[in-house]
């Protein structure tokens, strides 16, 4: 056991991937080994590396093991042809472990490039620096064209690789018809390094190498932070543990039961889904009987009684009983599927959103240039000498040349996401930040958003301790939710005993004393008469007592629903019960609600306020979510969210309190006013700059102070971002107990 | 002047080897879990076969 260990962050019962579930995402090595990568969240230091590598290698048939801490995942090799119970050994050793999703390698490929990059314009900048001072400090004649050759021939090869990504850019954005930061800074790199090359040839005076690759270095540097930031928000939320199954285990026709990907299952084959695992396609219930939890896909919060000829629908999962299962349509057709086709189609409107710094380029870069257009012709008419005008433009451009204005939003952005991250709040991109700080508009989901999807008993007080200790004896017995709650009520230190104790899926639990035959369970089956709703606990069919149970609130909702009053109107759409609905609202404060809303419903909801001109923040958390989170202006996810949902949001929050999202809105806003600092800043040192740069004064020297001084006073503004007040994290577990009490 | 000659290809050479070592570092997989590494030194084991 290690200082970090399950912590009260950990969310309660996550099921296990099983033995088929990691054969089949490992993947063989070729020399007899297979390899597995599992996500382990809990992984924090160094103590906890060492337990988790020396827990698998001990394990018969684990070849090795290694934890990367900066990912939080371990891979482990192991031979053919056995399956080491790998995810049983870290749970008992602390460490909850799931499959990880595939990491992109592509992402990886892009990271070493710009770290390469780096490198190189660093390597090329130090080195080009050294021989400019030595020309600013007084080199004349033989010995500055020597200096001024060697920096060309250093500069060149910077240029083509580390500046190709800066190139490539400006030209995709041209080629479309579009303007981005990196076209201005495109042109004036490549201008400056043409003309201080024939400044050299032409044994001129003043060369721009110096400016032009150190421009590239620092915007380098801000690119690979933002990109380093990026990718660490998205492996954390791929390490996530996935919530859709990857396969399920099929009857063949033969009677032989093998376990397939979700990719093979045709409509027509038989499944078996066991208690607690999720149904991967659309199917009718052949035999069995159980309980199913929607939450995830409708939002009803409690979970509805199935039996044979019941349909069911992807994404659910089953809870009490083992179902045989007849699938009624691919994976591809499933209800998941058709809710991915309405995400796509609602996703055109955010496309069309223009970053901030995208607009300002848009105005920026057309000043400049005609800037230094109208500068050319100026000389050209007072001098007549062509040499001397094009000079003194480019010049104008080199000074103007965007160092700041690239660096401006960007490095902003990755403080913000900083600071998030460390918050537990992952951002999916900067423009999701100046969307945030943009929204006035607000819609919750119910059921996992502002609810937990757990229910809590409310009448414990009210009912005989002697009752509810017998209701909580034999509600250990189930996982039901409703089972869970009652055994959550009180302790287990009840005298009595109850024997053949058994689960009927779908209707509740018996056991036997002395007394006769207690039931726990629907009243119809528990009850003599066969007849009434609810759950209730009865001796041989006499009704002893009777439970009542309210969805438990996330932690923090209330408070963020206050909170986020000063945003815009905030309003709340379920798929759940007008009952269940107005309970809720009531508590958070939320005035305007919509039950029993569709994921079409929620979509056209949004679309409607949108051609109002609003602005919508959307929080959600189901498959059936997942559409109008694509569709909002801006959307945040829990990260206990379906797969779908966390892919769809522009924010994902662990930690479990529902502060996440005003802290988020508050980090935007800061960032918002930053940026905009930060863009007025180098607009006003353009304004100084230009002049003299206009005049003709503007010497290699003067450029590379102007450009460092005002790319420093940038970088130190998004630092004040660092020091703001942190978000109070208050675990979920906490905070219930806190709710609890009061 | 002269010493220039050998000064600028001495001092690129020496730029040049931190470079060479910067893509080895990169390229062998140094910077592919940098917290790993920095946790790693505090665990006292002595591995059972030395590397």
């Amino acid at each position: 056991m290690s200082c970090c260990a399950p912590g009260a962050e950990t969310l309660p019962s996550q099921s296990l991937p099983s033995d088929e579930e990691l054969l089949l995402v490992s993947r063989p090595l070729g020399n007899g080994l297979r390899q597995v990568d599992l996500s382990v969240p809990n992984v924090h230091c160094a103590a906890c590396i060492r337990t988790v590598e020396k827990a698998l290698a001990s394990l018969p048939g684990v070849e090795d093991a290694r934890v990367n801490l900066s990912t939080k995942r371990v891979s482990v090799r192991f031979e053919e042809g056995t399956v080491p119970p790998v995810t049983h050994r870290l749970a008992t050793a602390g460490y909850p472990a799931h499959l990880a999703e595939d990491v992109a390698e592509d992402g990886d490929a892009e990271l070493s490039r710009l770290l390469r990059a780096v490198g190189i314009s660093g390597f090329a900048a130090g080195n080009i620096m050294l021989l400019s001072v030595s020309v600013w400090s007084g080199a004349e004649g033989a010995t500055r064209d020597l200096f001024h050759f060697v920096s060309a021939l250093i500069a060149l090869p910077a240029l083509i690789y580390a500046g190709g990504i800066y190139f490539r850019s400006a030209w995709n954005a041209l080629s479309h018809g579009r303007m981005n930061m990196d076209v201005p800074i495109a042109v004036g790199v490549s201008l400056a390094y043409a003309m201080s090359l024939y400044e050299t040839i032409t044994h001129g005076p003043h060369a721009y190498f110096d400016a032009s690759v150190s421009l590239l270095f620092f915007l380098l540097i801000g690119r690979t932070l933002d990109h380093v930031m990026r990718n660490r928000a998205r492996t954390a939320v791929r390490n996530l543990a996935r919530i859709a199954p990857r396969g399920a285990l099929v009857i063949e026709p033969d009677g032989e039961r093998r376990y397939r990907p979700v990719s093979e299952i045709e409509s027509g084959m038989r499944l078996l889904i066991a208690a607690g695992e999720r149904i991967p396609v659309d199917g009718r219930i052949e035999t069995g009987a159980s309980d199913v939890d929607m939450a995830l896909v409708t939002g009803e919060s409690r979970p509805i009684r199935v039996e044979g000829g019941a349909s069911v629908r992807a994404g659910a999962l089953n809870v009490t009983g083992p179902l045989s299962l007849v699938a009624e349509r691919r994976a591809s057709d499933s209800f998941l599927a058709d809710m991915l086709r309405m995400l796509e189609t609602a996703e055109g409107g955010r496309a069309g959103y223009r970053r901030i710094a995208e607009r300002v380029s848009a105005l920026y870069a057309p000043v400049v240039h005609l800037g230094a257009l109208l500068t050319f012709l100026g000389w050209m008419a007072v001098s007549g000498d062509w040499h001397r005008a094009m000079t003194i433009a480019i010049a104008v451009l080199i000074i103007t040349c965007p160092c700041a204005l690239g660096l401006a939003v960007p490095i902003v952005q990755v403080v913000a996401a900083r600071r998030l991250f460390e918050a537990g709040i992952m951002v999916k991109d900067g423009s999701a930040m100046e969307r945030l700080a943009e929204a006035d508009h607000v819609i919750f989901d119910k059921t996992g958003t502002l609810t937990l999807g757990e229910m809590r008993l409310t009448n414990a007080d009210a009912m005989k301790p002697a009752m509810l200790e017998r209701a909580a004896a034999l509600a250990r017995q189930s996982r039901h939710p409703a089972s869970r709650a009652i055994a959550g009520a009180v302790g287990d230190d009840w005298g009595g005993t109850l024997t053949d104790i058994r689960e009927v899926p779908g209707d509740g639990i018996e056991g036997h004393d002395a007394d006769g035959v207690w039931r726990l369970g629907r009243a119809a089956w528990a009850g003599r008469d066969g007849a009434g709703s609810g759950t209730v606990l009865t001796l041989d069919g006499i009704e002893k007592a009777r439970f009542s149970f309210e969805d438990r609130l996330r932690p923090g909702a209330a408070q963020a629903v206050a909170a986020l009053a000063s945003v815009g109107p905030v309003e709340m759409l379920s798929g759940d019960t007008g009952d269940a609905c107005r309970k809720v609202a009531e508590v958070v404060g939320i005035a305007a609600w919509h039950a029993g809303m569709l994921p079409s419903d929620k979509l056209q909801r949004i679309a409607a306020l949108e051609r109002e001109g609003r602005k919508v923040l959307m929080v959600g958390d189901g498959i059936n979510d997942a559409p109008a989170l694509a569709a909002a202006h801006v959307s945040i996810a829990p990260s206990e969210a379906a797969d779908i949902g966390r892919a769809a949001a522009d924010f994902v929050f662990m930690k479990g309190s529902l502060d996440a999202v005003p802290f988020a809105r508050s980090i935007a806003l800061q960032a918002n006013r930053l940026v905009r600092q930060n863009i007025g800043f180098a607009i006003a040192y353009n304004v100084v700059a230009v002049p003299i740069a206009v005049l003709g004064h503007a010497t290699p020297l003067i450029a590379a102070i102007a450009m460092s001084a005002s790319s420093l006073v940038v970088i130190a503004n998004a630092l004040r971002l660092g020091f703001t007040a942190k978000r109070p994290v208050v675990s979920a577990g906490q905070a219930i107990q806190r709710e609890a009490l009061a | 002047m002269t010493m220039l000659v050998y000064l600028i290809p001495v001092a690129l050479f020496l730029g040049g080897i931190g470079l060479i070592a910067f893509q080895w570092a990169l390229r062998s997989g140094q910077y592919d879990d940098p917290d790993g590494a920095a946790e790693r030194i505090l665990i006292d084991d002595t591995p059972e076969d030395p590397i």
